[in-house]
């Protein structure tokens, strides 16, 4: 009945603007404004274009700073702080040629409406006016692209030799974490031997993951070069997590890396956005399937004490599967031809971040 | 083509005969005439209803998926009756929820800016403003919309079937577009897309040898690559680049087919799935996205040249004046082709490709930024000290500048490599894409339908009606992409069905509400379009020869120009398109037929000698 009564005010509302356009042709073609190439609409466009530009700034203006503080989620990384000034700085450049681009536009099209008598400028082309407007966005491009690079190889250099390396593998829809043990050193994984219990296809053969740990949720250092290993073992998905302006995709059968270094506390966030229930996130941003929009891990950074703290209390993946532990021992030679080893940083740098933790 | 204007060449009908006088044609029967025609223009309005009716779908799923968005909460079983089975519980399902982006994205990137927008004007305007008979093989022609339309049917099937239409988003990223375990649409929805594609690949091969043979042979008498329009300027180009870049995705498709159906291992390695381990090593999904972007890079330049081209046209004829710096447009629409090749790999910058790589296509692609700079700063001068006229398509052509500069601008971020760490794939990047290429590219559709529909029709569209239209859309193109900033630089990941999961995200709910209403305001909008158009079609004022007094060929034509374009001898050309406002000339544009010895008071010095 309630769908009936839409569809009857809406096919009311139909017939009132048909008649309206009907109505408003025949009175056109009485005043003669029907014959006439250029009349009041004219003039009334040209007025127009002045109320959008003003109106549409002024409240672009206000949306802008009225948003400004929930459109930026807080820093917590180093390179994150180089590139929001990065981000704002060219921010700051393509608003004055937005502004100014937009200004000319629309205030040309108001002050060169159709006039009655006059006549354009015929005004085909000056060289001189043309290089310079082509030489111009290309010393800000070639600013801008410098600032860019100089940040960008900072960021995808080399992690620094004592990083904590966590190894994050995406699935359908959730993270995997896994830590390097005591050695610091990931063991050797297959995606041959995953299955309910072997998640992540630990190839116990090797001797390095013997003591290799998974988490539910990813432990950092604060202040402490972190070096992220990616993976994947079915889709593509992407390892975002905006606070440390970190992204790097998970791609299966091909390893990615990503390293930051955390600078506030999960604990000092929560102080500071005054949000008990502050988590530091990882979402997926690649798609990824049904579960793309609830795929997500928490990342913990702890004071360096509280991280020390956590590791030590960790139990390998081994100690807590006994039966896949002794699986692989009963059958010595390795089922499957061999997957790439894990890289990891050298045995004596990371003992020293250890020690320096 | 040097020959005088009574021996212009006549086009070869290769199934109808030579015939290019108005009276032949009424023998031809109905199907050749209105269905398989062979006919530029006829095909041209193909192209267009097809592309409008493309568009409305289009927009249809997107206005689901933006109910979706902005009311998170809400009971959706109002949509069962159309939706069936995809409204669970009063809730849409979220993998038919990306079966609508993805369908969205490929249905409004391919079916309408695409084909919609090339075929619509490359086919009517190409041989109408060189001065030809017809296209240079109106066997091709027909083929190639017809290919296209095959495709079209192919595709709308796929939205229909049980496990969906494709679902990996409009880039189809293997594994998940391989993989029917990962997700259902990669199922027979997938298998429809790809070979939807690949039919559409082929219409658009045959359209674009077509235009580029076309335009480099049929030219009439005294037109040469310096006197075109801007409009074939662009359509050239866009033609060659998309011969160079549709093979690509074709072999890219191809390949897929493979991994998906026989076993091959291009894309695919290391995969667990669906409990079991596949067989796949060796692939690389980043292979096929070096591939993608091969094609999908160059593709946003097809879908922007075209409306760039337009844009030109219109301007210079409405603002009364040359287009300020001709050859510098020439230019920059060929810097934009060439280093378009070039900038692909910014789609990539964190897909773990060598960072090394990332430097050098930053770096290539902040250099397009300059040839777009020049071509903004030339519109802007064109307006400037102009004598403007407000039609439909001149209002359409400046909010086409507006919003190409609005989403142009926020380019150089996204191209910068360590800043698109932070924006890749969330709404920064959708909002940018949506005004550069996406309204822009309407925008300049709608400019060419509002200048052209007099030529096409014979009559004129509701210029009133235009204006509202206009007003509307260009105040919900801001309404909606603007605020989708902000919610991109908060880090919201596209292609998500819900934030609810995320405290990061859990702010801009009412924001996402107004971008929703804005959305559902601007497909609202449409609908004035759409009766204006059908209406003017059959009740529109009546059309004059050259209703908007411009310069170029077409507006030679009789109202309704018939088989052949021109009753007599084709046209020789004189000069070029955009004498307007010449000092010393009777009116204030001089047609490019129009030779120089009957302009002599407005002859400029270096004119003399041609007199």
């Amino acid at each position: 009945m309630i769908a009936l009564g839409i569809l009857l005010a809406l096919v009311l509302l139909l017939v009132v603007f048909g008649l309206l356009f009907r109505l408003q042709i025949l009175t056109s073609i009485f005043s003669g404004s029907y014959a006439r190439q250029i009349g009041l609409s004219n003039r009334v466009n040209a007025i127009l274009m002045v109320v959008f530009m003003v109106v549409g700034m002024a409240a672009f203006a206000y949306s802008f700073v009225a948003n400004f503080d929930k459109m930026n989620p807080p820093i917590a990384s180093v390179h994150g702080l180089h590139t929001e000034k990065l981000f704002w700085t060219t921010m700051i450049i393509i608003g004055i040629v937005f502004v100014l681009t937009q200004v000319a536009l629309f205030v040309y099209s108001y002050k060169y409406q159709y006039r009655e008598g006059r006549r354009a400028f015929f005004y085909s082309h000056n060289n001189k006016i043309e290089v310079i407007w082509t030489v111009i966005p290309a010393i800000v491009m070639a600013g801008l692209v410098f600032g860019g690079w100089k940040e960008w190889s900072n960021i995808m250099g080399p992690a620094p030799k004592d990083a904590v390396e966590v190894e994050i593998m995406g699935k359908q829809f959730n993270f995997l974490v896994r830590y390097p043990g005591r050695d610091q050193k990931l063991g050797r994984i297959n995606y041959r031997l995953i299955d309910a219990t072997n998640e992540f296809g630990f190839d116990l053969n090797d001797q390095r993951g013997l003591d290799d740990f998974t988490a539910s949720e990813v432990h950092v250092p604060k202040g402490h070069p972190v070096l992220l290993h990616i993976r994947s073992r079915d889709v593509l998905h992407a390892v975002y997590a905006p606070h440390f302006r970190v992204q790097m995709y998970a791609v299966p059968g091909m390893p990615t890396k990503f390293w930051f270094i955390p600078t506030k506390s999960t604990d000092e966030m929560r102080a500071q956005t005054g949000n008990p229930n502050f988590n530091y996130e990882i979402a997926c941003n690649q798609i990824c399937g049904r579960g793309h929009f609830a795929m997500k891990a928490n990342i913990i950074v702890d004071e360096p004490d509280d991280y020390i703290a956590w590791y030590a209390q960790q139990k390998s993946f081994a100690d807590q599967n006994p039966d896949i532990l002794a699986a692989f021992k009963n059958k010595k030679t390795p089922v499957i031809e061999d997957a790439p080893a894990e890289t990891t940083a050298a045995p004596a740098a990371t003992e020293k971040a250890q020690a320096s933790l | 083509m040097g020959s005088s204007p009574t021996s212009a060449p006549h086009i070869q009908h290769h199934v109808a005969g030579d015939h290019h006088d108005e009276h032949d044609h009424h023998d031809q029967h109905w199907l050749f005439k209105y269905v398989f025609s062979q006919d530029h223009k006829w095909i041209a309005k193909q192209f267009l209803i097809s592309g409008i009716v493309w568009a409305f779908i289009g927009a249809t799923l997107s206005t689901l998926f933006r109910i979706q968005l902005g009311w998170p909460d809400a009971q959706l079983t109002w949509l069962e009756p159309l939706l069936g089975r995809w409204v669970e519980g009063g809730k849409l399902n979220p993998e038919f929820y990306l079966a609508l982006v993805t369908m969205h994205g490929t249905i409004m990137v391919f079916f309408v800016l695409t084909a919609g927008l090339s075929g619509t004007f490359s086919n009517f305007l190409i041989p109408l403003q060189i001065g030809a008979r017809d296209m240079a093989s109106g066997f091709m022609n027909m083929l190639s919309f017809w290919f296209f339309f095959l495709a079209g049917i192919i595709m709308f099937v796929s939205l229909f079937l049980e496990t969906g239409p494709a679902s990996a988003g409009w880039t189809i990223y293997p594994p998940l577009s391989a993989l029917p375990q990962a997700i259902p649409g990669s199922g027979a929805g997938q298998t429809l897309w790809l070979v939807s594609m690949a039919l559409f690949i082929v219409s658009q091969l045959l359209g674009g040898v077509n235009y580029i043979t076309t335009i480099i042979n049929l030219r009439t008498a005294g037109m040469s690559m310096a006197k075109l329009p801007l409009t074939i300027w662009s359509f050239f180009l866009t033609a060659i680049l998309g011969l160079l870049s549709f093979p690509v995705l074709f072999s890219a498709a191809l390949l897929l087919i493979f991994d998906r159906s026989f076993g091959t291992s291009f894309f695919l390695s290391d995969i667990y799935i669906g409990g079991e381990a596949l067989n796949h090593v060796g692939g690389s999904p980043i292979l096929f996205q070096h591939l993608f972007w091969f094609l999908g890079h160059p593709e946003v330049y097809i879908v922007i040249m075209p409306a760039m081209g337009i844009v030109s046209e219109v301007m210079a004829t409405n603002a009364r004046k040359p287009i300020f710096g001709y050859r510098a447009m020439i230019g920059s629409l060929i810097g934009i082709s060439l280093l378009s090749f070039v900038v692909w790999a910014h789609h990539m910058f964190v897909t773990g490709m060598n960072p090394f790589l990332g430097s050098v296509f930053m770096f290539l692609t902040l250099i397009i930024a300059v040839p777009s700079a020049v071509k903004t700063f030339n519109w802007l001068a064109t307006l400037w000290r102009g004598n403007i006229r407000f039609t439909a398509a001149m209002l359409f052509a400046i909010g086409f500048v507006s919003l190409f500069v609005s989403g142009g601008l926020t380019g150089i971020i996204l191209g910068n490599a360590a800043l698109d760490i932070q924006m890749h794939n969330t709404y920064f990047v959708v909002a940018h894409f949506h005004l550069v290429m996406g309204s822009s590219a309407f925008f300049g559709m709608f400019a060419g339908v509002y200048h052209w529909f007099p030529k096409m029709f014979g009559r004129m569209m509701d210029e009133k009606l235009g204006y509202v239209h206009f007003w509307l859309t260009i105040l919900a193109a801001y309404l909606v992409f603007l605020p989708m900033h902000y919610v991109g630089i908060a880090g919201f990941p596209r292609r998500y069905y819900a934030y609810t999961a995320y405290e990061t995200f859990n702010q801009f709910g009412d924001l996402n509400t107004f971008i929703s209403i804005a959305a559902i305001m601007a497909f609202f909008a449409q609908f004035i379009f759409l009766f204006n158009f059908i209406y003017s079609i059959f009740r529109g004022r009546r059309a004059t020869e050259n209703p908007w007094n411009s310069n170029t060929l077409e507006w030679t034509t009789p109202v309704e120009p018939g088989h052949g374009n021109w009753p007599g001898a084709i046209p020789a050309v004189y000069r070029w398109p955009y004498d307007y406002s010449k000092p010393g000339a009777e009116q204030d544009f001089i047609p490019q037929h129009i030779p120089y010895s009957q302009t002599v008071s407005s002859n400029l010095p270096y004119e003399k000698e041609m007199e």
